[in-house]
């Protein structure tokens, strides 16, 4: 789950992270209020859950009423990489010398946290990993200790951070891995740290991911969480708890099984077809589970065609028949060509309840694969 | 001959008394695992099927000798059962658990380091010994007994290459479910060199899937170290950057990393023949044995 910047830097201001002073606005009269108030020059800042904001015209300096009422007004209502902008935030803008960047995340390769500091801030940090990445200073951290206070200062000396500034910078990182800690962050970033002409050290921006296995134990997060999706089908997929994700091809499909379902994926593309999604109907699905699933798939105007393919473990054959049946016999006619292919627990038995007049059916998966490509490429004609 | 698990195999069941794991308990023991005790907190005394249950794993063990552990416990208490496991002299625990929370994982993750218990999962459908033991979730009637390996991060792909290969007559030594999740404790390498010690494993099917570099630590130990042929597999092919697949791990970063594309070069550079299909995976089995 991932806070807005407003949300993690409430968090951070809380746990005495230094920020701008700032205020969340909603229309143009409320940002353009909020920037006299707080004095110019501001920035103004899109509060929608995606990376390079900056980049993509979300964030724009103001340095006087007519400007901030301008950039509000385009900023507001804006399509940011699919997502409607609906609040910004309005903030002081920081006269600074220097960027840095701090944050911690989990590697998972070697299954610890890792802290990293970097002087090459405000620029996107995994392009600085992976061209130059002796400029991030790294510790990794013992979960069962935490992280000291000497590997604070050793990231910071080891970044090569002014020392004037090296005590607030490592300050900043401590507290960022209590938070992570505390609330069971994915990740936590600023990005940048500004270092002001008086020499303090500012969180300019602020990023904080929740571990959604986490929400439990959490609770206060999980009320802050502002789910945005970049289409009505993701959405959809929320409210019926499925893993979906959309894609821009033409053969739906819908699966068991994160890596059986990936698999199906792929050999749509291999057969000379295109995914039109990854849907996922987990493990033990019910009648009712499998129809919501042919819902979804049937509401995505760019499928022709549809394979559905299960392998049944905890999942059983004639429960994914059964919700099949329900899905198609609700139609007149069936809108878009079902090939089903039923393997595993009670397959037999689902074969047996299967209305096959509605689907057609095939044993192996590369059949069924295939026999869908040809269905997606007849209907498009 | 198998890995880690076989008919002498002593299983206590944690959290037996919940609907998972009883259910499993019965598909455990139907398909002849010697399941020998559970282990609840608060229900010790009691009896599930005939299986005595203990408030501890600690007493199932002294009391019931059991030597590996199935965990189906929930997600919230899940890392505590994984500890109290690693805290006896169980050789093998195995969580099913699906959604434990990372950090937790990251504390287990520590302690494995200093015990001589193995952790297979968590977020995994378990392993199965065709015909003597299984420990996990996994539909025990379409393995069969034979001369290949197979280590997996999914489920369900497992079934579907077993399919495959069963299809054409050939079996397994040990089918392995090493899970989905980002931080696991058996992982590729760990399951490739037991399989490589193993004496009835002729050959080895490994199923990987986008997300991490575990499938190139994995070429790179198949290379330096392994003498029994190995045919792969890479789910996620065409996966867009940034978007989670279904499982926790299974996601390709915005920098590129954990593409499929570097693990089937990977693997390619190993001498490992990657399948487009399963269908290719059981061929290129084939052509080894």
């Amino acid at each position: 789950m991932k806070l807005h910047e407003y949300q993690a830097k409430d968090i951070f201001a809380d746990a005495g992270i230094p920020i701008p002073d700032s205020q969340l606005a909603a229309s143009v009269d409320e940002a353009v209020s909020a920037a006299e108030e707080i004095g110019y020059p501001v920035a103004i800042k899109a509060q929608v859950h995606v990376g390079g904001r900056g980049k993509a015209g979300g964030i724009k300096l103001a340095s006087d009423a007519d400007e901030a009422r301008e950039y509000a007004d385009d900023i507001l209502g804006m399509d940011l990489k699919g997502y409607t902008v609906d609040q910004v935030l309005v903030e002081a803008g920081v006269d600074f010398t220097n960027e840095l960047y701090v944050g911690v995340t989990m590697d998972r390769g070697e299954g610890k946290p890792v802290a990293m500091v970097s002087t090459e801030g405000g620029v996107n940090i995994e392009e600085v990993a992976e061209e130059n990445p002796d400029a991030i200073a790294r510790e990794h951290i013992d979960p069962a200790f935490g992280l000291h206070p000497y590997q604070a200062r050793k990231a910071v000396y080891n970044a090569g951070v002014d020392r004037s500034v090296a005590r607030g910078v490592s300050s900043i990182l401590t507290t960022l891995y209590d938070l992570y800690e505390e609330r069971d962050a994915s990740d936590i970033e600023i990005n940048p740290v500004m270092i002001t002409s008086d020499g303090d050290v500012v969180a300019a921006d602020a990023v904080m991911n929740i571990d959604d296995d986490a929400l439990f134990r959490q609770p206060e997060l999980a009320e802050m969480e502002d789910e945005t999706y970049e289409d009505d089908l993701e959405q959809k997929a929320g409210e019926y708890g499925f893993d979906y994700v959309r894609l821009d091809g033409n053969v739906g499909i819908i699966g068991n099984g994160a890596g059986l379902v990936m698999t199906t994926l792929d050999l749509v593309d291999y057969y000379g077809g295109k995914p039109a999604n990854f849907l996922d109907i987990g493990g033990g699905a019910k009648a009712e589970r499998v129809t919501n699933a042919l819902d979804m798939v049937f509401s995505d105007e760019n499928v022709d065609a549809v394979v559905f393919n299960i392998f049944g473990g905890i999942t059983r054959g004639d429960e994914v028949a059964k919700g099949i049946n329900e899905a198609l016999e609700s139609f007149d006619e069936i809108p878009k060509k079902v090939v089903v292919r039923l393997a595993g627990t009670n397959a037999e038995e689902g074969m047996e309840i299967l209305n096959t007049d509605l689907v057609e059916v095939e044993e192996t998966l590369e059949d069924a694969v295939q026999r869908a490509v040809e269905n997606a490429q007849e209907a498009s004609q | 001959m198998s890995i880690l698990v076989d008919d002498d195999t002593r299983v206590v069941v944690q959290g037996i008394t919940g609907g998972e794991g009883k259910f499993h308990t019965g598909q455990m023991e139907a398909y002849g695992t010697n399941v020998v005790a559970g282990a609840v907190p608060g229900k010790g005394g009691q009896e599930v099927d005939g299986i005595p249950v203990y408030d501890t794993v600690d007493e199932a063990v002294r009391e019931e000798n059991a030597d590996a552990s199935v965990i189906f416990v929930p997600p919230a208490f899940a890392a505590d059962a994984i500890f109290e496991a690693l805290d006896t002299d169980l050789d093998l625990a195995v969580a099913i658990t699906e959604g434990i929370p990372t950090q937790d994982m990251a504390k287990v993750n520590k302690r494995l380091s200093e015990t001589d218990t193995r952790l297979l999962g968590p977020n995994c459908p378990g392993i199965i010994t065709p015909g003597e033991a299984k420990l996990g979730i996994l539909p025990g009637n379409i393995f069969s007994d034979g001369n290949v390996g197979l280590v997996s991060r999914s489920g369900t792909l497992t079934y579907q290459v077993v399919d495959n290969l069963t299809a054409r007559g050939i079996g397994q030594t040990t089918a392995i479910g090493i899970g989905g999740d980002p931080i696991i404790g058996t992982d590729f390498v760990d399951a490739l060199s037991l399989f490589e010690e193993d004496d009835e494993t002729d050959a080895v099917v490994m199923c990987g899937e986008i997300g991490g570099e575990d499938e190139e630590e994995a070429a790179a130990f198949i290379d330096e170290n392994m003498d029994t042929p190995v045919a792969g597999f890479i789910a996620g092919r065409t996966a867009p950057p940034g978007k989670r697949m279904g499982h926790a791990g299974a996601i390709v970063s915005g920098s590129g990393t954990g593409t499929a594309e570097s693990k089937i070069s990977a693997l390619n550079d190993a001498g490992v023949p990657v399948g487009d299909t399963p269908e290719e995976v059981a061929d290129n089995i084939e052509s080894f044995l």
